[in-house]
Parts: structure tokens; sequence; C-alpha cells
């Protein structure tokens, strides 16, 4: 691709949102036979179910049936890879929260009276709820994953320092503002039809097939658009689509599931919470020779996706710097609790502040900036000057990197050093109110861990009239992605987005497609839909060439025309009409795959991405000594997107994701009872950032660098997950805050809240 | 089962509604209005707002039944045909919105917040919507779309 797409399309679905008009699941018409599930959920988080009486409950007024693990035709699984995610609990109970049954009713306020009368007893066994407790048992869901280079052990021994420590990392919970949504539809001769709120329809495709004993041409999946999902809909939407497809196949008429928040923040799993432990030798420079990081990690019942989630923690566990000798590892722990899953940045935000941590502290130690120990720690800018070639720990040659420069050059703009003396100023005199200021980098790597994940199909077709239909694997949960694909396609034949429709993703059209996640979705299917444009604008061009005798190239597609030798032939619409009296083929698909990528598992090695995504924040925090209160003033951000396909939609995941991160960091608190209750089950408790929770200044600035060095569309960067570690840059700004009330190293744990500032100060 | 009769976006119903249920399944269920969105059922998110007798409310705090009588408007009833309230209108080219589950509740909010202040900062914006939550956009352009529109406060319709 040669033309550069740049625009400012507002998002496709804009004044459908504004006016209420935008369909999500649980907005579908349905008729009105469609009945209404409500789902009984374990009160305890390990044991035996002794009894279960539900028959009181199916007597009540307006209840049709009551389901549970007998009545699933085919797997009780939900998994999305190692079966053991069971739908409803069976014998055993292994978390609270858990599904056990399920109401089905002609309304859900019948639903809500009827489930008092459900009877269950249990025979309760001690659960495991904390890591503390996890370790003890030795709990492992798998043996530890490994990421290593060099001779940790050895070389720790030449170092002029070692310094050891501990971080603990707390979880966080999507809170996408759409709860989990399913509605099952049966069609004739048992063929099914689900409407999801899912990053990821063909799983669910799947899931369904297997738990029906149906094949997947039966399956037929559909989701025009999520009210959020951050990774939280990528697994976790399997079980409510298994649920409502058990249910419609049993009664024979539409089903629908909604959780509430509060059965969605109890049954779904999070962001896995970590305690990372470090041992780290360096010279009296602070360059680091020997770094050994232990991820221990709550994995909640199952394995869900932590594996790879663990994977993706080892290999941003060295952020941007080149670390000569390194051990990284990962333990798998199962606890009594809901199945950790995918969140935005899958692992690498977890890595990533361990090793900002280690860098801190050292920093500490010296008694020098930790911005000078980091500059002394990166890797080499692609155009340094010795030319020379550095691999991360995992053997990824770093083609891209181009941290150097963008550091400088936010320090610079954002005033850092002068800044940060100021502030050291003014808490040598301020007794009450500190200022803490950080500037922090993120690397992160863009593919899927698992290379098959990595393609993508679209559908496009013309119409005689010259209007176009769009359909690709990826979803849209509010990102843009389809904003940014329309214009692709659009761009392609020369004519405007609207011209292009968007439609909602469709097992039935496009198959076999991958979980919208990784930040890959625009790479991927933007990709794919460019092929598939290009095939039959390619097909266009020859026969018009034919018809007017120039070659296929010399048929220029611009503005909504068709340009010969600078002389306007016909609109685009005109065009397709004639193509199609000609019986040109108009409609075609497109597949891409991310090229030159591949993976050593066994070995931990090998180039599992396509490339980096590189950017810098600064963010400056006030806290009060006596409250532990505390608010961002400001930031400014230094962020790298490639080529931009669209400015705006960019800035935007760019924001959303520095507030999504500096909730996580500052005020996202997970707790759970002894008994494995979680205390935090609804926004009551569980406070995500607000209107005033934000920065009061803003500074967003893209990078101004020649793009990706890769032939991805438009040379643009993916934009989704990146930007979320950008917040780091507030978690050490507080830990600057704090060295200046204290000796000692202030080891401050996540989330910085008010307690754990105030009492880390002492 | 009691019978209540309010208006609507301009149109008066006549329903009978369990006394238990709350106003925002009333709009959703029964009124097949769905632009209302159901973020929490706990008075937290703000993604139920709606207007009533002209004030902005969050309708899952409130039962159908309280509602007899009044005047009920809902974002399906904001835009005049396909000419949109200022306030819509600036959500969608500010890019006040990704995911558009909080959209409408924020503008519902946000339209009584400026009433009468074509001046108003952005703190005071900021506080006056920390009772709607937005857990996509950061904020940062809702704010933009709000200030855009509170500009433009002279020219807005009170309907
Ligand atoms: S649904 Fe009413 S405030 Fe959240
Ligand atoms: S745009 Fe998604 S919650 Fe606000």
């Amino acid at each position: 691709m040669s033309k550069s797409i740049v625009n400012e399309d507002f998002h496709d679905s804009a004044k459908l949102h504004v006016t209420g008009r935008a369909i999500y699941v649980d907005d579908i018409p349905v008729p009105s036979s469609c009945l209404h599930i409500l789902l009984g959920l374990s009160k305890i988080a390990n044991g035996k179910i002794m009894e279960m009486e539900l028959n009181d409950v199916k007597k009540m007024p307006g209840i049709i049936d009551v389901i549970t693990a007998k009545d699933i035709p085919g797997k009780n699984d939900a998994s999305p890879i190692f079966g053991d995610d069971p739908i409803f609990a069976e014998n055993e109970v292994i978390y609270n929260g858990q599904v056990i049954f399920a109401i089905i009713a002609e309304t859900l306020e019948h639903a809500k009276i009827a489930i008092k009368e459900a009877k269950i007893v249990y025979s309760e066994t001690p659960p495991i709820i904390t890591l503390a407790q996890a370790r003890h048992k030795e709990t492992l869901l798998c043996p530890p994953k490994i990421v290593s280079r060099g001779d940790f052990s050895s070389s720790i021994h030449h170092s002029d320092h070692i310094i050891e420590g501990e971080i603990v990392i707390g979880g966080q919970e999507h809170f996408y503002l759409e709860g989990q949504a399913a509605l099952a539809v049966p069609k004739e001769n048992k063929d099914i039809q689900i409407f999801v709120s899912s990053q990821h329809p063909s799983e669910i495709q799947h899931k369904v097939a297997a738990v029906l004993s149906l094949a997947l041409n039966n399956v037929s999946v559909e989701v025009r658009r999520m009210g959020g999902a951050f990774g939280g809909k990528e697994s976790q939407a399997n079980l409510p689509a298994c649920i409502v497809a058990i249910a419609a196949q049993k009664t024979g008429k539409p089903c629908k599931l909604v959780y509430d928040r509060d059965d969605d923040m109890r049954i779904t799993g999070k962001r896995h919470d970590f305690i990372s432990a470090y041992k780290v030798g360096f010279d009296a420079n602070g360059v680091i020779n020997a770094l050994r990081i232990q991820h221990d990690m709550r994995c909640g019942m199952s394995m869900d996706l932590s594996a790879a989630i663990a994977e993706r923690a080892l290999m941003h566990s060295e952020n941007s710097y080149y670390i000569p000798n390194v051990e990284f590892i990962a333990n798998l722990y199962k606890t009594n609790t809901p199945s950790n899953t995918a969140f935005r940045g899958f692992g690498g935000p977890q890595g990533m502040l361990a090793m900002e941590r280690v860098i801190d502290e050292i920093a500490h130690f010296l008694k020098l900036d930790p911005l000078t120990i980091r500059k002394r720690n990166f890797y080499l800018d692609n155009k340094n000057p010795m030319q020379k070639e550095q691999q991360t720990p995992y053997g990824q040659v770093v083609k891209d990197c181009i941290i150097n420069d963008l550091v400088n050059k936010l320090e610079y703009s954002s005033n850092y050093l002068s800044r940060r003396k100021e502030i050291e100023r003014f808490n040598k005199t301020s007794k009450l109110i500190k200022r803490g200021i950080a500037l922090t980098p993120v690397k992160f790597g863009i593919s899927f861990n698992k290379l098959m994940l990595n393609q993508a199909g679209a559908l496009v077709n013309v119409y005689s009239d010259g209007s176009v239909y769009l359909n690709h694997g990826g979803t849209e949960m509010g990102q843009g992605l389809f904003t940014k694909v329309r214009k692709i396609v659009a761009s392609t034949f020369g004519i405007l987005s609207n011209n292009v429709k968007i439609s909602a993703t469709d097992t039935n059209k496009v198959p076999n497609t991958s979980a919208t996640a990784a930040s890959s979705g625009t790479d991927l299917n933007g990709m794919a839909a460019y092929l598939a444009a290009f095939q039959i604008k390619e097909r266009m061009a020859a026969y018009l060439g034919h018809l007017y005798q120039c070659e296929s190239s010399e048929v220029i597609f611009s503005r909504g025309k068709i340009i010969i030798f600078d002389e306007e032939k016909m609109t685009f619409s005109q065009a397709a009409e004639k193509c199609w009296m000609g019986r040109i083929s108009l409609s075609s698909t497109g597949f891409y795959k991310t090229p030159d990528i591949y993976w050593d598992a066994e070995k931990g090695e090998g180039r599992p991405f396509y490339y980096f995504v590189y950017g810098a924040a600064v963010s400056e925090i006030v806290i009060d000594k006596l409250t532990g209160e505390s608010r961002v003033v400001s930031v400014d951000i230094l962020h790298d997107v490639g080529r931009s396909i669209n400015p705006s939609i960019d800035r935007g995941q760019i924001e959303g994701g520095f507030v999504q991160g500096l909730g996580w960091l500052s005020m996202e608190e997970l707790v759970y009872a002894n008994d494995g209750t979680l205390m935090t089950h609804s926004p009551a408790t569980y406070k995500i950032p607000a209107f005033s929770d934000s920065p009061i200044n803003w500074n967003v600035e893209f990078y101004k660098g020649d793009g990706n060095i890769e032939e991805t569309i438009n040379r643009s960067k993916a934009v989704g997950e990146p930007p979320f570690m950008l917040a780091m840059s507030v978690f050490f700004a507080y830990s600057h805050a704090l060295a200046s009330l204290k000796e000692s190293y202030p080891s401050l744990n996540s989330p910085a809240t008010a307690e754990q500032l105030y009492f880390t100060q002492f | 089962m009691t019978e209540v009769t309010l208006t609507v976006n301009g149109k008066k119903y006549t329903q009978n509604v369990f006394d238990h249920v709350l106003l925002s399944d009333f709009i959703r269920e029964k009124l097949k209005l769905t632009g209302t969105h159901i973020g929490c059922d706990t008075s937290q998110c703000g993604a139920c707002v709606i207007h009533l007798d002209g004030k902005s409310i969050k309708s899952c705090t409130m039962l159908a039944v309280q509602a007899d009588g009044c005047d009920v408007l809902t974002i399906e009833g904001l835009a005049d045909g396909d000419v949109l309230h200022p306030m819509q209108r600036a959500f969608h080219e500010n890019h006040g919105l990704q995911c558009g589950f909080c959209t409408p509740g924020m503008i519902m909010s946000a339209i009584e917040l400026i009433k009468g202040k074509p001046d108003i900062t952005e703190q005071e914006i900021r506080q006056g919507l920390e009772g709607n939550l937005c857990r996509c956009t950061g904020y940062q352009n809702i704010v933009k779309s709000i200030q855009e529109a509170a500009k433009n406060e002279n020219n807005l319709t009170n309907r």
C-alpha cells in the first residue's frame, strides 16, 4: 500500500450512540415468547454439594424450567482451552459465585421471586483464597514458566551491588459498563443463533457446538458491538452463551441472559494479581548485569488464559531495558476464586511494573534520578551509531527501538528535570503536602503469543449501485476498529467512508476468526479487508481498462470517480454497474496472516512479536501525608502510534488506557473475605476512576517518526493496550513523594490507595 | 399491579405494572426504549439517567409507580427528527464516546448540568458529573464535548 490513509472520521456508530439507537445484546427486539434467565450462584468457595432441592423453584409462577449440569447434552465446559471451567457446578463447588443452576422464566421478576425457594446443602472445605495460602499448599496449575538468558546465578556475584525486594500488584475488575449478555434463538433443524457480547465469536461457536453436541455449521454467532470489554469478554463470554444455548435448545424458545452488576463481578475473572520478588545486581553507575524476578500469580479456580498471560508477563519483565543475564519465572497458582483472565495488557503490565520497581529502587540506593538509571539501561535505538544489534531475553532482535529518542524528547517537552528539582525543593520545606514526579517508558510487543491466532479474514461485496458491504472477523468494543477498517476499504475504492456499510461480526460470513485482542484488531482485520477490496478493485480496473483500451494500472479510483488519463470517465457507482453488466465478480474474501513470526514454547525463544510499540509518560502527583489522599496533577505523554489511521481514535485510546491504568495502580482494590466472598462486588465498594480522578492537566502527543518499520496497514501501530502501562508513571511519582518522608526505600504496593500511601511512609 | 399513566417523549402511556418495578426497567421492557442503559442497577453509574419533569434523575433509583403522572424525557426523545440536540451533536463531533454505553446517561446528565451556565468551568463539569461513570474514554473528550455544548447554551432548545 503506497497511499497514506489518514482521516478524522467520527466513530461509525456515533450518531446511533448519541440518540440511544445503538443496539446492544439486551436491546435486540425479541418475540414475546422470549424467556429470561437468572443464575443460582454458589455461596461457598470450596466444598461439595450434598443436596440440591430445586422443585419448589419450578413450582413458582412464571417459571418454565430450572436447568443444571444434568441438562447439558454435550460437554459441561466453557473453558477456552483446557476443559476445566464447568458451566454448572456438578458435585463440587470451586469458588464463591460459581454458577450451579439457571432459572428459565417468563420474566426476570418471576425468576427473582422464585430463586428464594432454592435449597442447597453444602459440605464445606477450607478454601484457598490468598496467594500465601496457595504457596503454602503448592497449588501450581502447571510447571513454572521461565524466560532466561545468560547465567544469573554466577553473574550476580560480579555485581558491585545487590538488592532484593518484593512488590505486591493487585488485580483489577474489568467493569465494562455493559455486563455480560447473551441471547439464543433456536432455528429449524437444531440450528441455533447466538447474539452475544463477546470479543471472540468463533470461540463461542465452538463452545456452544460442543455443549449442544452439534457441528460448527449448526451454530451461528453474531456480535454487533460490546459496551466495553477490555479482555473481559475474550473467554468470559463463553459461559453466558453456553447457558442460553442449553436453555433455548431445551425449551425451544429464544432465551436471554444478562448478568446484573453484582453477579457479573462475582462470577467473572479479573486481571491477575501478582507478588513479584526480585534480586538484582548492578554496578556503581546503576547498569544492571543480572536480574531475577519471580512472579507468583493468582489464577483462580482454573487455567483460562493464564498460561499465555504468564508468558506475556515474562516477555515484558525487562520492559525497555537490555539486561545481559536474566531469569524470569512465573508460578501459576490455583485458588478458590473466579478464574482470572485477559485484561488489557495481558500480563504485560504486571511484568513491567516489577521491572520499573527494580529501577526505582536502584536509583534510591545510588541516590540518583531514576530517569538516569533508566537511560543507562535502555535498549539501543535502531539508529544507534554503533549499529549494534540487541536481543530480548527470549531471543528476538529489537529492530525498531526508538525509546532513547522518545524519552529524550519527552524529558525536554515536559520540563522533567527542572520540575523534579523544584519538587524536591518544595518537599524539603512542605510538612504535610508532598509532591512527586516520574517518567516511565513502555515497550510493548504486538502479536498474539500463540501463532495460530495471528490470522484474519474479511468479506467485501460491491453492489451494482456502487454501495459497498464489509464484514470481517474483528469485533467492535468501542475501540474504533470498524471506523478504521471501513476507512481502509473506502480508501482502496477511492470513495467516502459512508458508502461502506459495516456489518455485525458473524461466523456465517467470515469463519474461523481469532479473538479481537492483543491490540491486533486493525493490523489483522484491516489488512484482510484491504486485500479483499484490492482484489475487487483489480478486477474492476482490468475490465474498465479493457473497455477504454488502457492498462489496468491507468484506471484511477479517486473521490468517488473513475479517472483515466486525467479524464473523469464515470462515477464509482456507474463503474460498479458497468462491471456487473460485464459479468465481473464484485465480491471477494481477503485473508491475512502476520508474516515472519515464530515461537518455540519449549525453549521460550523466537520472534513472537511482529513489532514493538513505544511510549513514555511523565506524571506529577500530590499527596497529603496525614490522610494518604492524593491526586494526579498533570500528565505528559509521548506515544508512538506509527502513521495513525485515525488520530482522534488513537488519542482516545491513549487517554482511556491511561486512566484505566491509573485506576488499576491507584484506586481499584479487590478484596476477598477469608471465605472467598468478593467484598468489592459493586461500584459502591469497587471504585473505578470518575470524572475528577483523571489528571487536571493533560498533554498527549504522538511521536513523530517514520512509521512502523514493518509493513502494517498504512505503517500504523497498534494502540489498544500499550497506553495502559503509561500510568506506571503515576505509581512511581507516588514513590518519589514518599521518598521524601523516610530514609529507607518506600516499598509501595499496588494499588496505591490512601491507606497504602499513608502506611508506606512509616 | 398498579395502573400508571405517564408522558414519555411527548407520548402518553397507561400501563399496569408491579409495584416493585424500577422506572428504568419499565422504560426498557415495557416501552421498549432501550437507549436508557443499565450499568449497575444501584444508582452508581449514571447510564440510566433520564429527565423527569425537566430534572435529570437516575431511573434505576425510582419505581415506575412513583413516576405516575410525570413527564419523562429519554435519550430517544431528545433529537428533533434528524436534527440532533446540541449536546448530542457535541458528543458526536468531539469523539465524546467509545463503546457508547455510558453516552445516553452522560448526555442527559450534562444537559441539566449546563443549563443556564454558558461559562461552566472544567472543574464544575467534572464535579457535576461525578455520578456518571465511563470506563473507556478517560473522560477528556466528554468534558470537551460538554464544554462545547455549553458555549452554544444560548441555542439550546429547552424541550
Ligand atoms: S443503572 Fe442506574 S445508575 Fe447505574
Ligand atoms: S464510552 Fe464506554 S463506558 Fe463510556
